[in-house]
């Protein structure tokens, strides 16, 4: 009886398996006008309107599910494109700061051959520390003595004086900027006779400077450009000013007459923008050619 | 086979259209990570578990015929890989008798693997410039692995369907009996109806 069942079902199997192969091999080997093609056209033309039924009748269903995939296709889409955005982020950020320093650079090289700064024997420096409060108004730079860097050489970026060189090691330097309250200089407004008088940083406002001292019934108006005076003292051979003469500082940003009359003073506003520079010129040789000035 | 009677060929025959259309018209418009299910091979893998090898064998030649007709296929090739499969799972059934219910899991991502593979060999030996590559194989195991998550699904919906049809099975009365401890051969008869019967006369 076992072995009637056991020979029924292989020869069941069989048959199915050779069916299979010759529905296969006729198929494939015969032409679409064939009669197993005809037939299995005839099948499909009939179930046709079910499969069209039913697509309808199942619509929702697939609807339901191809929402649920889209979503979660979305997410993960979402996932890409947000470290796409991230990566892109980055690397905005990083051509938007080239390009600062870009147009640090190109203003330096102007302030070059403008000024003629490179007679100073100026050398580049990169900023690598700033101090995030407005208590200390100081740069890390990083040049230092080793390069030929002194105390008190003037230092440039942005198009103009941004200050001086106030403590210094081996390979870097700290620069105090023009802002610092200890900071002064002669410094002298290049319109008209050319008004000099003494620049300092006004109490309680880090970004704006005074130049006070300047004689009574100076013209001055805003918008004029407020350069280093340089002077040096006759009497005194070697003393003078820590800048060379010429540099750069700023512009006039309020000349008004009260100010002017009873204060005999007037607002600057510092050509470089001292929060935001990334590169540096360091003047090594301010006096070139003279001896130079002492530090006070 | 004479055990099998028309109620069950019915039941079978109409789960069998039903999966091909809802498969065609539903189920593969649906892209899960970038494939689609296929409930096919899950449907006569699940026949096979519940009814043998030659009533396996038959529902994946005629659902592989189906697959074929109305996708317009190559006819007989589906029919092939089917028949191996049913065929397969009901000699599991009849040889093993496994009863862990992960079996179906196992059984259908075996199936969908044989027919994936199975597919892609066939082609290639038609001379069909099938695409064999990395993208073709990615596309096999992310379809098995969808089908292995549906796969108890399936079974358990194709056991509801065709279980009341099939014959009473002597293995499974026993089965059940020892399962639900009604002829637990490690009680005696007044532990088995003990709580039951004392519940009733306390209610008297």
């Amino acid at each position: 009886m076992h072995d009637k069942q056991v020979r029924r079902r292989r020869l069941v199997l069989l048959v199915l398996v050779v069916v299979s192969l010759v529905l296969l091999t006729d198929y494939f080997g015969e032409s679409a006008d064939s009669p197993l093609h005809s037939v299995q056209r005839g099948i499909v033309a009939v179930l046709s309107p079910v499969q069209e039924g039913a697509s309808r009748v199942l619509a929702p269903v697939r609807d339901v599910a191809n929402w649920v995939s889209g979503t979660l296709r979305a997410k993960t889409q979402r996932d890409q494109l947000q470290r796409e955005v991230n990566a892109l982020n980055a690397r905005v950020a990083q051509l938007a700061s080239q390009r600062i320093q870009n147009a640090q650079l190109t203003r330096e090289l102007g302030l070059d051959q403008s000024i003629g700064a490179a007679t100073y024997h100026p050398i580049g420096a990169a900023v690598i520390s700033r101090d995030p409060s407005l208590w200390y108004q100081q740069v890390e730079v990083d040049r230092g003595s080793d390069d030929g860097v002194a105390l008190n050489d003037p230092v440039l970026a942005d198009g103009g004086l941004v200050g001086d060189v106030t403590t210094l090691n081996g390979s870097s330097a700290v620069v105090t900027l023009i802002t610092d309250h200890s900071w002064a200089a002669a410094a002298e407004v290049l319109a008209g006779s050319g008004e000099s008088g003494l620049l300092e940083p006004a109490v309680g406002s880090p970004n704006r400077m005074v130049l006070s001292e300047l004689p009574s019934g100076a013209s001055i108006s805003v918008g004029q450009q407020v350069v280093t005076a340089g002077f040096t003292d006759p009497n005194h051979a070697g003393q003078g000013s820590l800048y060379p003469p010429g540099i750069p500082i700023g512009k006039v940003s309020d000349a008004s007459q009260n100010g002017l009359v009873n204060q005999q003073q007037v607002k600057v506003a510092p050509l470089a923008d001292l929060r935001r520079f990334e590169s540096v010129q360091i003047l090594t040789k301010p006096y070139a050619g003279q001896e130079r000035a002492q530090a006070p | 086979m004479s055990a099998i009677s028309g109620r069950l060929v019915a039941r079978i025959a109409l789960l069998a259209l039903v999966a091909v259309l809802v498969q065609d018209t539903v189920v593969s418009q649906i892209s899960i990570v970038g494939v689609s299910a296929d409930l096919t091979p899950l449907v006569v893998m699940s026949v096979g578990l519940l009814t043998g090898s030659l009533p396996g064998a038959i529902v994946g030649f005629f659902t592989g015929l189906l697959v074929d007709t109305v996708l317009v296929q190559t006819l007989g090739v589906t029919s092939l890989l089917y028949i191996a499969i049913g065929y397969w799972c009901g000699r599991l059934r009849e040889v093993h008798d496994p009863a862990h219910g992960l079996v179906p899991l196992a059984a259908g991502a075996a199936a969908t693997a044989v027919t994936g593979v199975g597919m892609t060999i066939i082609q290639f030996l038609l001379g069909v410039d099938s695409p064999v590559s990395l993208l073709l194989v990615q596309q096999i195991f992310i379809t098995v692995l969808v089908n292995t998550l549906i796969a108890l699904p399936v079974y358990a919906l194709v056991r509801r369907i065709i279980m009341p049809a099939l014959p009473d099975d002597p293995r499974r009365r026993r089965r059940r009996a020892y399962t639900t401890g009604g002829l637990s051969p490690l009680q005696t008869p007044s532990q088995r109806l003990g709580p039951m019967t004392r519940a009733g006369r306390s209610s008297r």
